[in-house]
Formats: C-alpha cells, structure tokens, sequence
C-alpha cells in the first residue's frame, strides 16, 4: 500500500495532496498544471515536499517529520514520462540492462508482455514513438520497482499510436503484480486503464471515483477536470 | 635550416601540444561538468579562474608560471628538490600551453554536457545508478562530441602557443623551441624568412589537419548517435 500525504509550493499555489493506493492502476486525473506530475516525482525522490510523508507499507521514502529522505536511487521507483528518454547510445537491450535487476524470469517475462524480443538489437533512433515507450516501460520494469510511475506515457504519441500502446498498458496491468500510479489529463486512458481515479485539482485531491463514475459523469456531461480548459501552473 | 632541424622543431612541438592536451583532458571534463550545472556554488569566481588565461596577456600567464613552477616558485623549488623540475624544459612548455589552452578546452566540453536532457540522469537514477555510474555511462558517452572538438581546439591553441611559453621556459633550441617560437627567432634572424615561411607552411597545414580531423570525428559520432 502506497500512502501518500505532501504538501509544498509550486509555483504559484500550494499542493496539499493525500491519498492511498493499493494493487492495480491508480490514476490520478485532472487538468494540465494542477500538480499530479509533481507528486509522481515526490514519489521518485525527484522532488523535495516542504512537509508530509511517503510510505510503501512499512517502508518510509519520506517523512518530514521525521528528517527521512531516502536517495533516488535506493527508492527502487519505476518512472516512465511522457518522453521515452531512452539512452540514446544503448541498444535496446542495454537499456534494458541498465537498471535490471537480475531475474531473468522477469526480463523474459516483461519482454514477453510487451513484444520486445525483436526490438533488443536495434538502437533508439530505429525505434517508433510507440516502441520507444514500450522500451521504457520494460527498463522500469526490469528494476523490479516496488511502485512503476507513469507520467502521461501516452500523450506524445498520436492516436495510432496510442491506440497501439494501450493494449499493452492493459497487459500490464493484468499480468504485473507491480502497483501503477498513472498520471494524465485524458479521460479515456483512465477509464480504460484505471481500477481507482483521485481527481487531482490546484495541487488538491478533489475527489475520489471509479472509473466507472468518471465515465457516467462524462456521459451525464457533468463538468469533471479533463473538460476544463487546461491551465499551465507551473507544476 | 636543415630538414633534421625541421623535423626536430616539429616533433617537438607535436610532443608539446600532445602532452599539453593530455594532462589537461581530465581536468578539462571535471571543470566542464561542474560549470555545467546551473546551481554550482562559487560558479562565477570558478569561470572566471577557468577564462583568465584568454584574456591576460600571456606574458602575465607565463609569469604566474614562473613565480609558481619556476626554480625558486613555491612548487617548482619542490619538484627541483625531488628532480622533477620543468622550468626551462619541454615539459614546462607543455604546460605553459595547457594553461593557455585551457578556456578552449573547457568550453566544448561545457556546451555538450548543457545540452544533454537532466531527466535522463534523473531516469537513471531511479534505476539505481550511482553518480558515478551516471557520469560514465551517461553524461560522458553523451559528451563525447564536445571533448573531441575541445581536445582539438586545445591542441591547436597549444601548437601555437608564444607568450607564456617563452616567458616560462624561454627559447632554447631543441629543448624548448617550439614551432611559433622558432618562426619568431627565424624572423628575427637575416636570411631567415625562407626557413620560417616552411615552419608557416607546416604550421597552418597541421592546424587545418587537426580541425580537418575533428569535423570528421565529430561527425561521425553525431550521425552514429542521431541515425
């Protein structure tokens, strides 16, 4: 169980965010700016709250009350952004060694589940949008992170592309047993690919829904985050 | 001036500008990284340590040389005791020129590491990697383009490096006598224009090599990176 519970400044509002999430997808949905992707990178150890806590079971990543700040690096977080930024001087396969972990079940597994096998030779410039953020996917995954991180991977591809990858997102979600924390602004993604939705608003969980709720509430055309203009807040 | 003499001025300055190079690679890259990050303490008073030599007057650089590595200088009275001395000695001269082509050096270097993406290394470090591991697996495979651009620079700036050099460790024949100042003591002589219109030659041939090599090597890397 992944507890979240920071506050800090960005930019020109305050984010106070609290929430809990379990096995699964866990989104967190809403507008452009309004501070989901800095929550992510809390989680990552990427960026320092001026207060709260962050928790994975009995593990602390961060407490500040407690003077804890656990390195990036020991965190064992899986972080996909919307670039796939892959190293551009490693093959497919050496970005996959980068940071794995060992388990070659797991390597065959993840390569398995997201079609990698005949991508491992080809260098990153060789690779379509939509194959580099599969890579990136799998050099999460390989760590063997205790929580994978996705930051709208979906939102710099077009819509071939993204209809390409979200099958394997779904894979994903059916055959890891890795928690997912799924960040975006795109209601058909979360519907799609969520079990939970906190609706995140001005750097504040708003509300708490299914994604079931999410969908009705957009055919009832009930006025939920995604449908706002998208405000840039510096998050 | 006999083709041995040439070849002898030649080689010599060839070991210079090479050994010049060398020695300020390493300290090139770490100097080039630190100034590269945008929140460095002291970043400025560093810079401006870094630049001094290209806009002193090379007399002074070559001074300051004198009063540190020279036989009385703080350090150079240590190394005369431990028989390391390089005043007046083609080392010397090496390092005359690496001071001297240090800025150069420097800021190729400095330009590739800015222009690299920090959420790579941010991507690494979530993957576990060390710092370490992140500079030499990421950020300096990255770089490689701006250290072969600047160690050429460099090279070039120390094959005709003049002031600090001979203020530093002086003109002496065979020892000392690099390219510029052997085409300066040519010049200087009666008759001589036609030996130091061939060192010229040599000279502006090797510089053109150097950069010729750089542009290529330099490409290379690029179009292996960029596809």
């Amino acid at each position: 169980m992944l507890d979240v519970s920071i506050q800090g400044r960005l930019g020109t509002f305050d984010l106070d965010i609290a929430f809990q999430a379990g096995n699964g997808v866990t989104a967190l949905f809403g507008p452009s700016g309004a501070g989901k992707s800095s929550v992510l990178r809390a989680i990552a150890g990427l960026w320092r709250p001026s207060g709260g806590w962050i928790r994975i079971g009995e593990r602390v990543l961060f407490d500040h009350g407690q003077g804890v700040d656990m390195p990036v690096a020991r965190r064992r977080m899986g972080v996909v952004f919307q670039d796939p930024l892959l190293f551009p001087h490693m093959s497919v396969e050496k970005n996959l060694a980068y940071g794995f972990c060992g388990d070659r079940v797991l390597w065959d597994h993840i390569v398995s589940v997201l079609d990698l096998q005949a991508l491992l030779s080809r260098m990153p410039r060789h690779l379509s949008g939509g194959e580099m953020q599969r890579v990136s996917l799998a050099r999460a995954l390989v760590s063997d992170p205790s929580v994978l991180l996705l930051d709208e991977p979906l939102t710099g591809l077009d819509e071939g592309r993204r209809n390409h990858l979200l099958p394997f997102l779904e894979r994903l979600r059916d055959e890891s047993t890795v928690p997912i924390i799924y960040v975006s602004h795109h209601r058909e993604e979360i519907v799609r690919l969520a079990d939970l939705v906190f609706v995140v608003e001005s750097g504040t969980v708003s509300e708490e829904l299914t994604p079931t709720e999410l969908q009705k509430r957009a055919a009832l055309g009930v006025r939920t985050e995604s449908a706002m203009p998208h405000v840039e807040k510096g998050a | 001036m006999t083709g041995a003499a040439v070849t002898a001025i030649v080689f010599l300055s060839l070991q210079v500008a090479l050994l010049a190079t060398l020695i300020s690679l390493p300290l090139a890259v770490v100097v080039a990284k630190l100034l590269s990050r945008p929140a460095l303490p002291g970043k400025a008073f560093l810079s401006a340590v870094v630049h001094l030599p290209l806009v002193l007057p090379p007399v002074v650089t070559g001074y300051f040389l004198l009063l540190a590595f020279g036989r009385n200088g703080f350090i150079g009275s240590w190394l005369d005791v431990l028989g390391l001395g390089i005043s007046f000695s083609w080392v010397g001269a090496a390092l005359a020129a690496g001071v001297m082509a240090f800025p150069l050096f420097v800021r190729p270097i400095r330009l590739a590491f800015e222009a690299q993406d920090d959420r790579m290394n941010e991507i690494a470090e979530t993957l576990g990697a060390s710092r370490w591991k992140r500079f030499s697996t990421i950020a300096l495979p990255l770089a490689w383009p701006g250290i072969v651009a600047g160690s050429v620079l460099a090279f070039a700036k120390a094959l005709g490096e003049f002031g600090a050099t001979i203020t530093f460790v002086s003109n002496i024949p065979g020892e000392t006598q690099t390219l510029s100042l052997a085409i300066y003591s040519l010049l200087q002589t009666p008759s001589g224009d036609r030996a130091a219109l061939t060192l010229i030659g040599i000279s502006v041939a090797i510089s053109f090599g150097a950069i010729f090599l750089s542009e290529w090597v330099t490409g290379r890397l690029e179009r292996r990176r960029n596809g």
